[in-house]
């Protein structure tokens, strides 16, 4: 049974909630006198309890990372939104800003407050120039409201390239430079911006916040499993009848999202497979679809990922090589080029998949394949090539027929 | 030096220093003005936005060369951007681009994922997008232009 959520979509189906007038009237900016109930470590504390685990795909506990950032430091600290949804399959930033967009500016305000920032900077990719002009707009309202009065929030735009999600390339994009991301520390430590202690986070993270912290962690946690609390505003894109965001409690069945939200697949075909998180998670077969459910570690067990929670559904008709090449375009295409085996694995694996899907390949190729994906696993300085390599295993691993008929 | 920046940038550009903490976090915010001012990013343009940023004029041709979506070339013909990502081949984005192989007044461009999924097939004209499309829809909104 699918139990409406509204966590952060609450406000999606009010007209023009976008202004700050309605918004307000449906309870926006509540929290920040509430939020002087506590001191920052204690909100710290709120997060950590309340289980909320980062939405941007890695979905790392939210409360940990913030307990990095130094209270007491001398240098200020920054809060950096990550707005550069750029993975295929999921759009669902873009309805919060959009529709909700003082959801998000309450949780920076509540963010920067329990990290001690006073300058915020909302990274938004450079094709959502026009809904970076409906969350400017908001901004602005709340800037005469009095709203930001010891903060400073500045949107800055993404230029096209995939990479700036991961969150070191987004702050070298930040300072000024190409996205490439940056090695990762041996112990935990906050992201450093212009060597400043800074904390990223993405938008529908943030956008959380406001709930907890006017109802409390228990509240968040009686959405979702033990160890998936609260909500994630999934996606549906693809082969079925109604595809777009609807916010769901994780957990769920995937077949009963799909079916109840979806409509089921389009044009009554039956389903052959669904990539469940955005393009960088691997591909289940429709069986596995049947038994999984919609949380991170049910979506691990079976080898693949809950990502961002954009599902990209397939019927019966298509064709699983040309879809694997579409997607080795893409990460050929996007890969910053700063390591040699993401660099060189994914145009050679393009390459391999144009050649078997025109009927040219052998199967030779299959295994090199294979051989590529194991030579990008982790051997690179960030998650791109790891994840493209476990794409490619999950395509052979599930489908290998088709792969085999072709050659 | 034949670029400079129109008064109402340099304005912009004075406010936004004091928004970060070093001049060289300008560098994208000045490349997209330079586009939008010129149509496109001229080598005086990468000179003066060294000179803004307090940056080597080579990185900022460095970082004017990474992103997708700036040129340093003119462009003449009206830019059509064509999602050609998953979810939109699925429903259909390769029809739209081989209707609109058929116009030659119009730069056809293959983009990756533009984050319009669950509205596929999509396409990106200036800075809007057009969603669901149709091939009819595709020749309304160009008769539009």
């Amino acid at each position: 049974m699918m139990r409406t959520c509204q966590i952060v979509s609450q406000k999606f189906a009010i007209e023009d909630a976008h202004t700050l007038s309605i918004a307000q009237e449906h309870g926006a900016y509540d929290t920040l006198a509430k939020c002087q109930e506590f001191t920052p470590l204690e909100m710290i504390q709120i997060i950590k309890e309340s289980g909320l685990r980062g939405k941007g795909g890695g979905g790392a506990p939210a409360g940990a990372k913030w307990a990095l950032m130094p209270q007491d430091s001398e240098q200020s600290s920054v809060l950096v939104v990550n707005c550069d949804e750029s993975e295929p399959g999921t759009f669902k930033d873009r309805q919060i800003i959009t529709k909700d967009p003082h959801l998000l500016i309450e949780g920076i305000l509540l963010t920067c407050y329990a990290i001690k920032a006073q300058d915020a900077y909302v990274y938004i990719r450079g094709e959502y120039f026009q809904f970076q002009k409906v969350l400017q707009r908001a901004i602005d309202e709340a800037e005469e409201a009095g709203f930001l009065k010891n903060i400073n929030i500045t949107l800055h735009r993404g230029a096209g390239a995939y990479i700036c999600g991961e969150k070191s390339a987004l702050l070298e994009s930040l300072e000024g430079k190409r996205g490439h991301p940056r090695l990762k520390p041996k112990q935990p430590e906050p992201e450093w911006y212009f060597g400043q202690p800074t904390l990223v986070n993405n938008v529908e993270t943030i956008a959380s916040v406001p709930f907890i912290i006017q109802n409390g962690a228990e509240a968040y946690r009686a959405f979702g499993t033990e160890k998936s609390p609260g909500t994630l505003l999934f996606a549906m894109s693809g082969h079925v009848q109604n595809p777009g965001v609807y916010e769901a409690e994780f957990g769920v069945s995937m077949m009963d999202y799909i079916n109840h939200y979806g409509g089921g697949i389009k044009n009554g075909k039956a389903l052959k497979a669904v990539i469940p998180g955005g393009a960088s998670t691997g591909v289940i077969t429709a069986k596995e679809a049947e038994e999984v459910t919609l949380d991170y570690e049910a979506l691990r067990s079976m080898g693949s990922a809950l990502g961002t929670g954009g599902m990209i559904v397939m019927d019966e008709s298509t064709c699983m090589v040309s879809v694997l090449k579409n997607l080795l375009e893409f990460y050929h295409e996007e890969s910053c080029g700063q390591c040699t085996p993401c660099r060189e694995g994914t145009g050679w694996a393009n390459t391999l998949l144009g050649k078997i899907l025109n009927k040219r390949g052998s199967s030779a190729d299959i295994n090199q394949l294979l051989e590529i994906a194991d030579t990008m696993n982790g051997k690179t300085i960030c998650v791109f090539a790891p994840a493209v390599s476990s794409v490619i295993v999950s395509f052979l691993t599930g489908f290998r027929d088709e792969f085999e008929v072709m050659v | 030096m034949s670029f400079t920046f129109t008064p109402e940038n340099i304005k912009t550009i004075a406010k936004l220093k004091t928004r970060y903490p070093k001049p060289q976090a300008l560098s994208l915010p000045c490349l997209w003005m330079a586009q939008y001012q010129e149509g496109f990013i001229s080598i005086d343009a990468i000179d003066v936005i060294a000179e803004v940023t307090e940056t080597p004029a080579m990185e900022i041709y460095r970082v004017a060369t990474f992103y997708s979506m700036f040129h340093l070339q003119p462009i003449t013909k009206k830019r059509v951007m064509v999602c050609k990502t998953l979810s939109c081949k699925l429903c259909g984005s390769e029809e739209i681009l081989a209707h609109l192989s058929k116009r030659e007044d119009v730069l056809v461009e293959e983009v990756e994922c533009l984050g319009s999924c669950g509205s596929a097939p999509v396409m990106q004209i200036d800075d809007l997008y057009y969603e669901d499309l149709t091939t009819q829809k595709v020749d309304a909104v160009l008769e539009q232009l």
